[in-house]
C-alpha cells in the first residue's frame, strides 16, 4: 500500500505529460478521469443552463425534483434512456446509426490535448491547436450524415444550414488562433510553437496574458473567436439550424432517446472544448492571475487558498438555501438534501485546503474557473440575443469576422516585428513609389 | 492494422452502390492515412491532412451528393462497359510495381534504412524553415503559386456553379 | 512483440501501390462521376503516402532537417482541394443540364 502511494506520488511529480512519457498507464487514467470530468460538467451544465436562463427571465427554473432541481438532470437522462428508438422508416440504417458517434467521437477526441496544468494533459502533441481545430471540424461530416440518413427535408436543410455554418467560422477561428500563434514566437529563442502547454508557458515567459498583449490586437482576436467559438458550437444566437421555433429541431429532428442525448453531450462537450482552446490560448491556460507581477510564496499562497474558498462559499451558498427553504413536512426532503449536498461541498473544500492536495489541484482549478466563466457567457448569449437568420448569420462570419481576422493577423504580424518594420516595410514601399513617380514623370 | 483499415476503406470506396457510404469509406481512410502520417513522424502533414481532407474536402463532397438527386442512379448498373479493360490495366500496373519492388540489382537491398534518430519535437519548425526562412527557404515560391492556385479554383468552383452568370 | 517484423519503407511503398491501384480501378471502371472523383482523391493519397515516406527515409540520411517529401505532401493536398472543388463545380453544372451523373451519358460533344 505504502509502495502504491510512493509510485502516484513519483508520478504526480514528474515533469512530462503521459503521453511525452510514453506511460499507457497513467495515460489511460487520465483519459478516464477526463471522460468521467467532462460528463459531471455536461450534467452540471445542464442545470445551470436552465437555473441561469430562468433567473435572467425572472423565473425560477426546474424546482421540484431535487432541492432546487439539482436532481433534474439526472431525471432527464433516465427520460432518455427510457424513450422509443425510433428510426426513419426510408432511412440508411447504417449512416443513421454511425452519425451521433461521428459527431461525439469529434468532441471528445479534443480534448486528449487540452493542457490542465503544466504536466497534466493526456498527451502534449507538437501540432496541438492544430489537431484541436481539425478535429472540431470532423463534426461537421456528423452533422452531414445526420441530416442526410434522416431521409426528410427538415432535418437535411437543417443539416446543410448547420455545416455551411460551422465551415464558416471555422476559418475565422483559423485566423484568430493563428494572430496567436504569432506571438508565442517572441520568446527568447525565436521560435513559436502549436503545442498547448507551449502556448501556455509562452504567456508564462513573456508575462503577460494574450489577451492583453498588443493591445488592442489582442482582445479584438479574442472576440473575433469568442464570436465565432459560439456560431462553431451552434449556440445561440447562431443556433437557427436547431431552433424549435425555426425548423422543428433541425438535424436531430428524427433522433429519439438515447440518440439525441449523444448529440446533446457532443454539443456542450464541443462547446467546452472551444472555451478550453479560447482560455489556453487568450487568458493564460492554468496560470493564477498575476502569475510574474505578484510572485513569492507569501501570494502563492494566497492564491492557492482559491480553490478551497470557492467551495466552502458553496456550501455555504447550500446552507443558507436550507435555511430558507420553506418550513412544511412535504419539503423534508427536500431540505435534508439540500443540506446534505451542502455538506458534501464544504467537506471538498475543506480537503482543499489541506497543502499537498493544494499545491496540486491550483492549476486545474484556475483553468476550470476559466472554462466556466465561459460557460456562463455562453448561457448569458443564450438569454441575451435574438436569433440571427441565417443570410445575417453567414454575412457576419465572411463579410464581417473573416476581413477583420485578416487584418488583425496583418497587423499583429506588423507589430510583432516592430523593429524591423521600419526598414523591411516602409522604407522599401516608399522607394517603389518614388521609383512610380520617377517613371511617371519621364514619360511627360 | 492501420494499413488494413486503409485497403478495406479504399475497397469499400470503388465498390459501394450508395455514394453516401462510398464517401464515408473514404473518410476512414483518410483518417487512417493521418494515423499513419503519424508514425511516419510527420505531425503537421497529419494535422493538415485532417483539417483540409477530412474536414473539408469530404464535407465538400458530401454536401454535392446531398445536392444531386442520386436516388435514380442507385438503380442503375454502376460498373463501367469496359470494367475488364480496367482490371486488366490496373493488374499490368500492379506487376509494374511488384517487378520495380522486388528487383535487386547485383544483390543491393531497396532503401537502406539510414540513421532515423529524428523525435517529433520540432517538425513543424523544420517545415516552417523551409518554406519561409529567408536565407534557406526552397519553397516560398511554390507556396505563393499555390496560394494564387486556390484563388483560381474558387474563382472557378464558384463560376461553375453559379446558375446564371 | 518479437514477431512483429520491422516496418520499413518498401512497406509504406508497397501500401502506396496497392491504394494507388484500387484508385486506379475506381476511375477505370466505375459510371459515377462523384465515386470517379473520390478514387482520383485515392491515388493523390497513395502519392502523398509515398512522398511522406521517401522523406522519412531522405531524413535517415540527410539529417533532421530534410523534409521536402512532407512539404511537398502539404502542397499535394492543397492541390487535391483546389481540383475536388472545380471537379464538383463541373459536375453540379453538368448535371443541371443534363440530370445524370453517370460518366457514359457525358457524350454531347459527340458527332
Amino acid at each position: 500500500m505504502h509502495d502504491l502511494i510512493l509510485y502516484i506520488q513519483s508520478y504526480l511529480d514528474s515533469d512530462r505529460t503521459p503521453g511525452g512519457a510514453g506511460n499507457i498507464f497513467w495515460a489511460t487514467v487520465y483519459i478516464l478521469l477526463v471522460f468521467g470530468g467532462l460528463s459531471v460538467a455536461v450534467i452540471a451544465m445542464n442545470w445551470l443552463e436552465r437555473k441561469i436562463l430562468a433567473h435572467m427571465q425572472v423565473r425560477l427554473g426546474p424546482m421540484r425534483v431535487g432541492p432546487h432541481g439539482l436532481l433534474q438532470p439526472i431525471a432527464d437522462a433516465i427520460k432518455l434512456l427510457l424513450k422509443e428508438d425510433i428510426i426513419p422508416a426510408e432511412a440508411d440504417k447504417i449512416v443513421f446509426w454511425i452519425a451521433p458517434f461521428i459527431v461525439v467521437l469529434a468532441a471528445f477526441t479534443v480534448f486528449v490535448v487540452v493542457p490542465f496544468g503544466p504536466t497534466h494533459a493526456i498527451t502534449d502533441m507538437n501540432i496541438g491547436i492544430l489537431f484541436m481545430l481539425g478535429v472540431s471540424s470532423l463534426s461537421v461530416l456528423g452533422i452531414v450524415t445526420a441530416g442526410w440518413a434522416s431521409n426528410s427535408h427538415y432535418p437535411l436543410i437543417g443539416a446543410l444550414r448547420s455545416s455551411a455554418q460551422m465551415v464558416s467560422y471555422e476559418v475565422a477561428m483559423g485566423l484568430a488562433v493563428l494572430s496567436v500563434i504569432l506571438m508565442t514566437s517572441l520568446n527568447a529563442t525565436g521560435t513559436g510553437t502549436l503545442s498547448m502547454i507551449g502556448i501556455v508557458q509562452a504567456q508564462l515567459a513573456q508575462g503577460e496574458w494574450f489577451i492583453f498583449k498588443f493591445f488592442p490586437l489582442g482582445l479584438i482576436g479574442f472576440v473575433i473567436f469568442a464570436i465565432a467559438m459560439v456560431a462553431e458550437t451552434n449556440r445561440a444566437p447562431f443556433d437557427l439550424p436547431e431552433a424549435e421555433s425555426e425548423l422543428t429541431a433541425g438535424f436531430h429532428t428524427e433522433y429519439s432517446g438515447f440518440r439525441w442525448s449523444l448529440f446533446f453531450l457532443a454539443e456542450y462537450s464541443a462547446m467546452i472544448a472551444v472555451s478550453s482552446i479560447a482560455v489556453t490560448l487568450w487568458l493564460g491556460g492554468w496560470l493564477r492571475p498575476f502569475p510574474n507581477a505578484l510572485s513569492g510564496p507569501t501570494w502563492e499562497l494566497v492564491f492557492s487558498l482559491f480553490p478551497g474558498i470557492t467551495f466552502v462559499l458553496l456550501a455555504l451558498m447550500c446552507f443558507y438555501n436550507t435555511a430558507r427553504m420553506p418550513k412544511h413536512p412535504l419539503f423534508k426532503i427536500q431540505t435534508i438534501g439540500l443540506a446534505g449536498f451542502g455538506v458534501v461541498l464544504g467537506v471538498i473544500g475543506l480537503l482543499l485546503f489541506l497543502t499537498p492536495v493544494r499545491v496540486r489541484v491550483t492549476d486545474i482549478f484556475w483553468f476550470a474557473a476559466k472554462v466556466a466563466g465561459f460557460m456562463y457567457l455562453y448561457i448569458w448569449y443564450r438569454g441575451t440575443f435574438p436569433r440571427y437568420r441565417f443570410d445575417q448569420l453567414m454575412k457576419v462570419g465572411w463579410k464581417v469576422l473573416l476581413p477583420t481576422g485578416l487584418t488583425l493577423l496583418i497587423c499583429t504580424a506588423v507589430w510583432a516585428m516592430r523593429s524591423d518594420v521600419w526598414f523591411e516595410v516602409i522604407v522599401p514601399l516608399w522607394h517603389y513609389f518614388v521609383g512610380i513617380l520617377h517613371w511617371l514623370v519621364s514619360l511627360l | 492494422m492501420l494499413a488494413a483499415t486503409m485497403i478495406i476503406g479504399g475497397v469499400l470506396v470503388i465498390t459501394r452502390k450508395n455514394a453516401v457510404h462510398s464517401a464515408m469509406a473514404l473518410i476512414t481512410t483518410l483518417l487512417a492515412q493521418a494515423a499513419l502520417y503519424l508514425m511516419l513522424y510527420a505531425p503537421f502533414v497529419a494535422g493538415v491532412q485532417i483539417i483540409l481532407y477530412a474536414g473539408g474536402i469530404m464535407v465538400l463532397f458530401l454536401f454535392v451528393i446531398m445536392l444531386i438527386n442520386l436516388e435514380r442512379n442507385m438503380k442503375e448498373r454502376q460498373f463501367n462497359k469496359q470494367w475488364l479493360v480496367g482490371i486488366v490495366a490496373a493488374a499490368a500496373l500492379g506487376g509494374l510495381f511488384i517487378a520495380v519492388y522486388t528487383t535487386t540489382t547485383r544483390g543491393k537491398v531497396l532503401f537502406p534504412e539510414g540513421r532515423m534518430t529524428y523525435g517529433e519535437s520540432q517538425n513543424t519548425q523544420a517545415i516552417a524553415g523551409l518554406l519561409f526562412d529567408r536565407g534557406a527557404g526552397q519553397y516560398m515560391f511554390a507556396f505563393e503559386i499555390a496560394s494564387l492556385l486556390l484563388l483560381v479554383a474558387i474563382i472557378g468552383a464558384v463560376v461553375m456553379a453559379k446558375k446564371r452568370i | 512483440m518479437d514477431a512483429m517484423l520491422h516496418i520499413t519503407t518498401l512497406h509504406y511503398l508497397v501500401l502506396g501501390a496497392a491504394l494507388f491501384l484500387l484508385g486506379v480501378i475506381g476511375v477505370l471502371t466505375r459510371r459515377n462521376v462523384v465515386i470517379v472523383l473520390m478514387s482520383i482523391e485515392l491515388i493523390l493519397n497513395a502519392v502523398n503516402l509515398n512522398l511522406v515516406a521517401f522523406s522519412r527515409y531522405w531524413q535517415g540520411i540527410h539529417g533532421p532537417g530534410a523534409l521536402h517529401g512532407q512539404v511537398f505532401a502539404i502542397f499535394v493536398i492543397t492541390d487535391a482541394a483546389a481540383e475536388a472543388a472545380v471537379g464538383l463545380g463541373i459536375l453540379i453544372a453538368f448535371f443541371r443540364n443534363k440530370e445524370t451523373v453517370n460518366v457514359d451519358e457525358v457524350n454531347l460533344l459527340k458527332w
